[in-house]
């Protein structure tokens, strides 16, 4: 298994380098005339009004954790999966009883709104 | 020349600079990205311990949803004008006693505890194994885990919704 | 026959065996996946290549006309030309842009797909590594794209770039679920996360007699449905391509990115929606599987075939809103994956209690 981590691990470092060689080779081959009009930030062909910031909302973070949530619960159905073949109907209902206290969570965040985009 | 123990060293020392610019950097968003460069050294040394779900889920988990959470949390908080935190220094003596109170505790446990290890050559189905333990003798931490979950999820829509 | 169907493992074995007389067995081993890497790094660019000048054809074509067909006969050294271009642009970095952000962002945005090419299987015999957690490893690899993108949209300086970078990750986020658990029913009926136990398992010695996955009634299906629609999804393609929305957004998070970093962010795209149809026939098609052509050249035709429908689906659909998106995902996906689950672990037990 490690050697197959090795490759893994070189692959990882290689695909890591290989983006880089065409940003190298570009910033060789285009010109350079950086000017204040061209560094500045776009918006519409218009100035910029204000510093760049952005209306906190709280649907963005909620989306996040959602995620974490249901994530978390995907991880835990993997070995599931995978051995599923030789577990019993116990195993099913564990399961079912698992997956159902989240579905509980999710209807929660629909009732109270929380999956709606504002 | 062991080559797994230089891996090792290796993955540590990207794992310890991960973790020290997570605390020492001065933009926040640095400190998240590096606190991501600590999560995949601790990927990579799950590698090395031959435990290749434990990877997967550790960048699934950590990387893919933990940092993207981390990270939209200091973006949106960021971008609020005037609500940088102050650094001082004030509290850096009784800072440093702490730390140095908690390493001369640590250290000593850590040498003189009895590390289980088995001899066993390591399984390579180690996804299969966990499932069957997961269901079997595991199976009522693992609903806990759920409950776990659910109050989480709970929790955070109702401190949020209440914005 | 046999040995053109073989033709890469053996030359594979064949300059095994030839170094292994000079140099030493790990040294071999090295060079060896090397290689190995090598060659799927060098096909990758190529094939986007072929895909940006199918991507005009196609879209151009549904749309009545005639798409590039100014550089070379029938446009074909089109994509070469947009290579010259996007060489020689200027390299123009926002004032006040996080420079090592900026500049990170989409060089992960672009490896992140290359990587999880490892445990593709392009034919018998023929994969980087057959991981134990192949399609998991997958599924990890690709999650970090969601901070490439944070950190783009972040690293410009620029608050429609941060807005853009922000719901295409809420948007990449929402839709990893329905796919983690689409991929559970196929590693149900295989019994095994290894991509090429998946493709064995739909036909040939290890088989289920169900053949293809997707003809695994009524769980296939839906599993290719909810798993093909969340792919789409996470490669902001269209109909889901509100972060790259042109007219509402400008270009989303990278609006401030020029020359080849934008190369970049489109190479990571197209990329993934190889690799995506690349997962979609390993898991739903039979992979390499087919009669009489060699299991390769399957491969490929079945994996351009869902690349063409991706981009069938763009030239057709209009795009979606983004909150019809997001119920989407959370009130339809999610539930109708998990429901299809739990029919494909009944749907197993029955078959072994009667059989």
């Amino acid at each position: 298994m490690l050697q197959d981590y090795t490759y893994v691990g070189l692959m990882t470092v290689i695909a890591l380098i290989f983006p880089i060689i065409p940003v190298a080779l570009a910033k060789i081959l285009s010109p350079k005339k950086p000017s204040p009009i061209k560094n500045d930030i776009y918006e519409c062909g218009l100035e910029t009004i204000g510093d760049s910031w952005i209306q906190f909302r709280v649907q963005y973070y909620l989306y996040a954790l959602l995620f974490v949530v249901f994530d978390v619960e995907t991880v835990f159905l993997f070995p599931w999966a995978v051995s599923y073949g030789v577990l019993g109907w116990f195993a099913l209902i564990e399961t079912f009883i698992f997956v159902a206290i989240l579905l509980l969570g999710l209807a929660y965040a629909w009732r109270k709104g929380a999956l709606e985009w504002v | 020349m062991d080559i797994p123990l230089l891996v090792f060293l290796a993955l540590a020392v990207v794992t310890v600079i991960g973790a020290l610019g997570t605390v020492l950097m001065r933009n926040i968003v640095h400190s998240a990205l590096f606190l991501i460069v600590s999560f995949v050294g601790v990927a990579g040394i799950y590698v090395l311990l031959e435990a290749d779900f434990l990877f997967a889920i550790q960048i699934l988990i950590y990387v893919g949803a933990v940092a993207t959470l981390i990270l939209f949390g200091v973006m949106l908080t960021r971008g609020v004008r005037g609500e940088q935190p102050q650094l001082n220094n004030q509290f850096l003596p009784a800072a440093i006693m702490a730390i140095l109170l908690f390493v001369v505790v640590l250290v000593p446990v850590i040498l003189n505890s009895i590390w289980p290890s088995s001899t066993q050559p390591a399984p390579t189905a180690t996804t299969a194994l966990l499932g069957q333990e997961l269901m079997g003798t595991y199976a009522l931490p693992f609903e806990v885990a759920g409950v776990l979950l659910l109050i989480a999820l709970v929790g955070a829509i109702i401190v949020a919704r209440e914005h | 026959m046999d040995a053109i169907n073989n033709l890469f493992p053996n030359l594979s074995a064949a300059l095994d065996s030839l170094l292994r007389r000079f140099l030493p067995g790990t040294v071999v081993d090295i060079v060896m996946m090397l290689v190995s890497i090598v060659t799927i790094l060098l096909l990758l660019p190529v094939v986007f290549l072929i895909m940006t000048y199918l991507e005009r054809k196609i879209v151009a074509r549904i749309q009545d006309r005639w798409g590039p067909n100014r550089a070379g006969p029938w446009g074909i050294l089109q994509p070469f030309a947009d290579m010259i271009k996007m060489f020689t642009k200027e390299d123009i970095v926002p004032a006040k842009a996080d420079k090592i952000i900026h500049f990170l962002a989409p060089v992960i945005v672009a490896a992140l797909p290359f990587i999880a090419f490892t445990v593709i299987p392009f034919g018998r015999g023929m994969i980087g590594r057959d991981l134990n957690i192949g399609i998991l490893f997958i599924v990890a690899v690709t999650s970090p794209a969601a901070i490439g993108i944070l950190m783009a949209g972040w690293g410009s300086n620029n608050k429609y770039s941060l807005l853009g970078g922000m719901r295409a990750v809420a948007q990449l986020v929402s839709y990893e679920v329905p796919m983690g658990l689409s991929i559970l029913v196929i590693v149900m009926l295989a019994g095994s996360l290894s991509m090429q136990k998946i493709v064995e398992a739909q036909s040939g010695p290890g088989n289920l007699g169900i053949g293809w996955f997707i003809f695994a009634i009524p769980v296939g299906p839906i599993a290719f449905f909810t798993y093909f629609f969340s792919a789409v999804a996470e490669t902001n393609r269209a109909p889901f391509d509100i972060p790259e929305g042109e007219s509402e957004i400008v270009a989303g998070y990278h609006t401030e990115y020029t020359g080849m970093k934008f190369g970049l962010f489109q190479m990571g795209e197209y990329v993934s929606v190889f690799g995506q149809s690349c997962i979609v026939t390993t898991l739903f098609f039979g992979g390499w599987q087919g009669p009489l052509l060699p299991p390769y050249v399957w491969f490929f035709l079945k994996a351009f075939a869902v690349v063409f429908v991706f981009m069938w689906l763009r030239g057709t659909l209009p795009r979606l809103r983004v909150d019809e998106l997001m119920g989407f995902a959370w009130k339809f996906m999610v539930p109708l994956s998990l429901a299809n689950i739990f029919l494909t672990g009944i749907l197993i037990r029955l078959v072994q209690i009667i059989s």
